[in-house]
């Protein structure tokens, strides 16, 4: 059974980099071989926690041994602006005796305490490896508390080994769709309600977006699943439109639900000032053709304006400071083509990109702004990225926190832009913060000092 | 070898649900072990995600590049069995990093289908005889069977299974310390310098204080930057003298002296006046020399903080959640100071905890933690940084110790062992309690009722984000 589910989220009609393969390239998924011995990355358990974890009143719980939790939980900087349930990290913490016996037991019992404890909306619960092996059926685990305590108990069914992060984003959606989106009618509702898909509220993004949305009269009804609540996320299906934001990950969403309920979706990015402005427009002429009020698109235009004037105002004192200096960008998807126009637009010079997680779409896109002197890597190793920076042929390197190291040991600036990170870089007061950071760490005093030699070196 | 789940001694949670996890799994600590050995690469025989969570805690924890692969063991593989994604990973890491050693952990996953390892190193050596000299340790660490101390353990005990070897002669001066999981780089440093201030060569196994203390490359490298050599393993049968550090290196102490014949002296803890003076005594009597007068100074320093901190430790209540090892120095050294016990919370089962003194003893979570401290009025938490959300809820104290400690800077570099180290704990201690009796016989505008730790490290976080880390985008949390 979760072959098949896995099978049908290979084969989305929705991922532009999907439809550009062949029909036997999709059988295989997306997700590349793995090198026993050379591969990076999350698993698909890890992936699915990251979609819905952040839905901030479930109590999360996680079937498995020890390690998929008590080495993972309190990691990541989606953030509440109440409940704080998902913060706390539940495990059954399966034993040799629980590895023997089956785990089905204590995983209720655990369902049971948490409930007791926490009085959540749902419980979700999180299927891992070695529990998949001796064949702890959690669908029927769920089914049977949901019954028992009287409230949406959910499987998540995507055990590590089954694939990557991605698969995983993917595998989380699925489990929403079956089981929880559409499952409760919202208590308002009105003609310009919006859903945002694949945005976790790290480090309080959203909060940043959210404000301007009200200004124009945009409600957002529901997010998944930044800063989300239980009742927001089943009543998603109300929405008059969603706007799926990372898009490969959970696409999948938006076109069952376009499917399922007829809501149109857009893909869209709050990073950088032509996309966030870009975003706030489509969002709105979509909202008016699905008949909200034409007056969103003149206070949509107001608000842009506004923002952009501010915004290129604040950007200009970095613009002198920032003049040839040179960006390393390693960043996924949709994302890195969103940070280049972002950089750029403050005086940035982008040398490269990775274009691992890019689409035929957007690496086009890139080749055709950029010209062919630009770089892009689909795989770049550690170990060049090194070279790279040593050789001082960037001044600075964006990208996730895996390769830091990779950078600070070669004494070159850099800034995390990835998930983790614990600064809000969107809407356009997040492309300021983002300035911010970069030349405040550009700038420090540290570098000149730190690759001086030391005394005792010739 | 393997950590077997120890026939309980004292109390475990009732509970189905362990909530906050105190525990981290075995093969963590297997791979940490083997990062103190130099241009070494620690593999998990498990699926990419067990390889992942690992590298993102340590990561955190040290701020280090962490090097650590992955099987990256599919459904399929694991269900027809691993051998040959685990010899494609050996061969793989061999032609890309050239290490001089690889340790496998195995994980949760191999380790319920039952992967043989015994059979795969034979087979492995058998099938590919050109890689001779790549040394290879295996261990088995499954998730679902001890902790993080376990698995450290573990690998500790199969690098001198697997490498030492006995020798018909000794290098005079040379001496073994076999390092237990609760020493910090820092700690490591501070008893080189100690044992070397004796004239003793000091080889620790392992030695994380050249692989994980902020080394600088000259140029970028996938497995370890530093740590004890294989060379260097291979010669401890050669030491006059092994010295083992905390109660979880019995089997690999138990495994040197019978293999080598080298006498072994085995230390609960060093941290300490007592439990110092022990050690410095010992390595009087290994080397025949007299102390150094920086040794004898540290003395009366600690000595000196004692007298001076003890009105601010004694009965202050305090609840202790750390690793089985750490947790008993860290207790016993809170009971020489007169501090109050309340709880001590361990992940695990472990010999050790009989000897550990508190109000309650047990095996539990950061949740236990949280009720024992409540229940008791505790005004200081120690433990991990996983513990500040629960000392916040109770606006008390919270010292980080063991690992992850994610969110303070340096948790690699804190000495508590040794006269040094002692005086470090002590006065980071006393200084929590000091600020906050300053702070409540201040002011006029003091409102708060007693015990409330006003202005201490548990409301440094009162408006933190939930990520908690280090700020500038730097706690490098990060799996990719």
């Amino acid at each position: 059974m979760l072959q098949d589910k896995v099978q049908e989220v290979f084969n989305e009609p929705g991922c532009a980099k999907n439809q550009t393969k062949t029909e036997k390239e999709r059988k295989k998924g997306c997700t590349k071989a793995l090198k026993p011995g050379a591969a990076a990355g999350g698993c698909a358990y890890d992936g699915a926690m990251i979609a819905l974890q952040p839905i901030v009143d479930v109590a999360h719980v996680v079937h498995g041994p020890i390690a998929c939790l008590g080495n993972s939980w309190d990691n990541r900087g989606c953030r509440s602006s109440g409940v704080e349930t998902y913060r706390i990290g539940f495990t059954t913490d399966m034993s040799e005796l629980d590895v023997i016996n089956g785990g089905e037991k204590k995983l209720y019992r655990a369902i049971k305490e948490a409930v007791t404890a926490h009085n959540p909306p749902a419980v979700f619960v999180y299927q891992t490896c070695v529990p998949a092996m001796i064949g702890d059926d959690i669908d029927a685990v769920c089914k049977h508390a949901t019954q028992k305590l009287g409230l949406p108990v959910i499987p998540i069914n995507a055990p590590g080994f089954v694939g990557s992060k991605n698969l995983g984003n993917k595998l989380a959606g699925e489990a929403l769709l079956d089981h929880v989106i559409g499952t409760m009618e919202p208590e308002v509702s009105t003609d310009a309600d919006v859903c945002v898909i694949g945005e976790y509220n790290l480090a309080g993004e959203l909060w940043q977006v959210k404000p301007l949305l009200e200004e124009i009269g945009i409600r957002l009804s529901s997010c998944i699943s930044g800063d989300a609540r239980y009742r927001e996320v089943a009543s998603a299906h109300r929405a008059r439109l969603n706007m799926v934001v990372c898009s490969q990950a959970l696409v999948n969403v938006g076109r069952k639900m376009e499917e399922r309920w007829g809501i149109p979706y857009f893909e869209g990015s709050f990073y950088g000032v032509t996309d966030m402005s870009d975003t706030l427009r489509t969002m709105a002429r979509m909202l008016v053709e699905r008949g909200a009020s034409s007056a969103l698109i003149d206070r949509t235009e107001g608000v842009i304006a506004r923002e952009e004037s501010k915004v290129w105002r604040r950007l200009e004192p970095y613009k002198a400071r920032f003049q040839g200096k040179r960006v390393l960008l390693f960043t996924g998807g949709v994302k890195s083509w969103s940070m280049v126009n972002a950089l750029e637009n403050a005086g940035l010079t982008i040398i490269g990109t990775s274009t691992k997680k890019s689409t035929k779409e957007d690496k086009d896109k890139i080749k055709k702004a950029k010209g062919d002197d630009f770089h892009t890597w689909e795989n770049l190793r550690p170990k060049e990225m090194y070279r790279m920076l040593r050789d001082a042929e960037a001044d600075i390197m964006l990208s996730g926190g895996r390769s830091q190291f990779v950078s600070l040991k070669a004494k070159v600036p850099w800034l995390d832009i990835n998930q983790e990170r614990h600064h809000a870089y969107a809407g356009y007061d997040g492309i300021v913060a983002l300035c911010e950071e970069i030349d405040k760490t550009l700038s420090s005093p540290i570098w000149r000092q730190v690759r001086a030699p030391a005394p005792w070196a010739a | 070898m393997a950590a077997m789940t120890h026939i309980p001694r004292v109390p475990t949670s009732a509970k189905s649900l362990a909530t906050n996890p105190l525990k981290m799994s075995a093969p963590l600590g297997g791979a940490l072990a083997f990062m103190g050995v130099d241009n070494c690469l620690p593999l998990f025989h498990g699926s990419q995600g067990c390889t992942a969570f690992g590298m993102v805690l340590l990561v955190r924890h040290f701020r280090e590049a962490v090097p650590l692969q992955t099987t990256a063991m599919d459904q399929v593989a694991t269900i027809m069995g691993g051998y040959e994604n685990l010899e494609e990973a050996l061969k793989t890491i061999h032609a890309n990093n050239k290490p001089d050693m690889i340790g496998v952990c195995t994980t949760g996953v191999t380790e319920t289908k039952g992967d043989d390892m015994g059979g795969a190193l034979t087979l492995f050596r058998k099938r590919n005889p050109d890689l001779a000299a790549l040394d290879l340790v295996f261990v088995n660490t499954p998730d679902f069977a001890g902790g993080f101390e376990e698995g450290f353990a573990a690998a500790v005990t199969g690098m001198v299974e697997q490498l030492v070897e006995p020798v018909d002669y000794k290098i005079p001066g040379q001496i073994n310390v076999l390092a237990g999981a609760h020493l910090t780089p820092g700690d490591i440093e501070e008893l080189r310098d100690v044992i070397e201030s004796f004239g003793l060569s000091p080889i620790f196994l392992p030695d994380l204080s050249l692989s994980m203390s902020g080394r600088q490359p000259a140029d970028f490298t996938a497995t370890t930057l530093g740590g004890v050599t294989v060379d260097q393993i291979r010669s401890m049968g050669a030491s006059e003298f092994t010295i083992a550090v905390g109660r979880s290196m019995g089997s690999a102490c138990a495994a040197l002296e019978m293999k080598t014949g080298v006498p072994c002296r085995h230390f609960d803890r060093l941290t300490g006046l007592e439990a110092s003076d022990a050690f410095i005594k010992t390595l009087m009597e290994v080397s025949g020399r007299q102390p150094t007068g920086k040794i004898k100074r540290q003395r009366e320093s600690l000595v000196d903080a004692m007298l001076d901190g003890h009105f601010f430790t004694s009965r202050k209540k305090i609840a202790v959640a750390l690793e089985p090892d750490l947790l008993y120095a860290v207790t016993a050294f809170l009971n020489d100071l007169g501090a109050d016990v309340v709880a001590a919370v361990s992940p695990t089962q472990a010999g050790i905890l009989d000897k550990v003194h508190a109000r309650v003893v047990m095996v539990g979570d950061h949740a236990d933690v949280e009720a024992l401290a409540k229940e008791a009025g505790a005004e200081l938490v120690i433990s991990c940084s996983h513990g500040r959300q629960g000392a916040q809820r109770l606006g008390i104290a919270h010292h980080r110790m063991g690992i992850p400690t994610f969110d303070r800077l340096g948790a690699g570099l804190k000495v508590s062992v040794g006269y040094r180290g002692a005086l470090n704990l002590l006065l980071d201690v006393a200084n929590i309690f000091l600020a906050a009796e300053m702070d409540h016989h201040g002011g006029p505008h003091d409102l708060h009722a007693p015990g409330h730790a006003h202005g201490q490290e548990g409301h440094d976080d009162a408006a933190g984000h939930a990520c908690g880390g280090g700020g500038g985008g730097s706690c490098g949390c990060n799996a990719g």
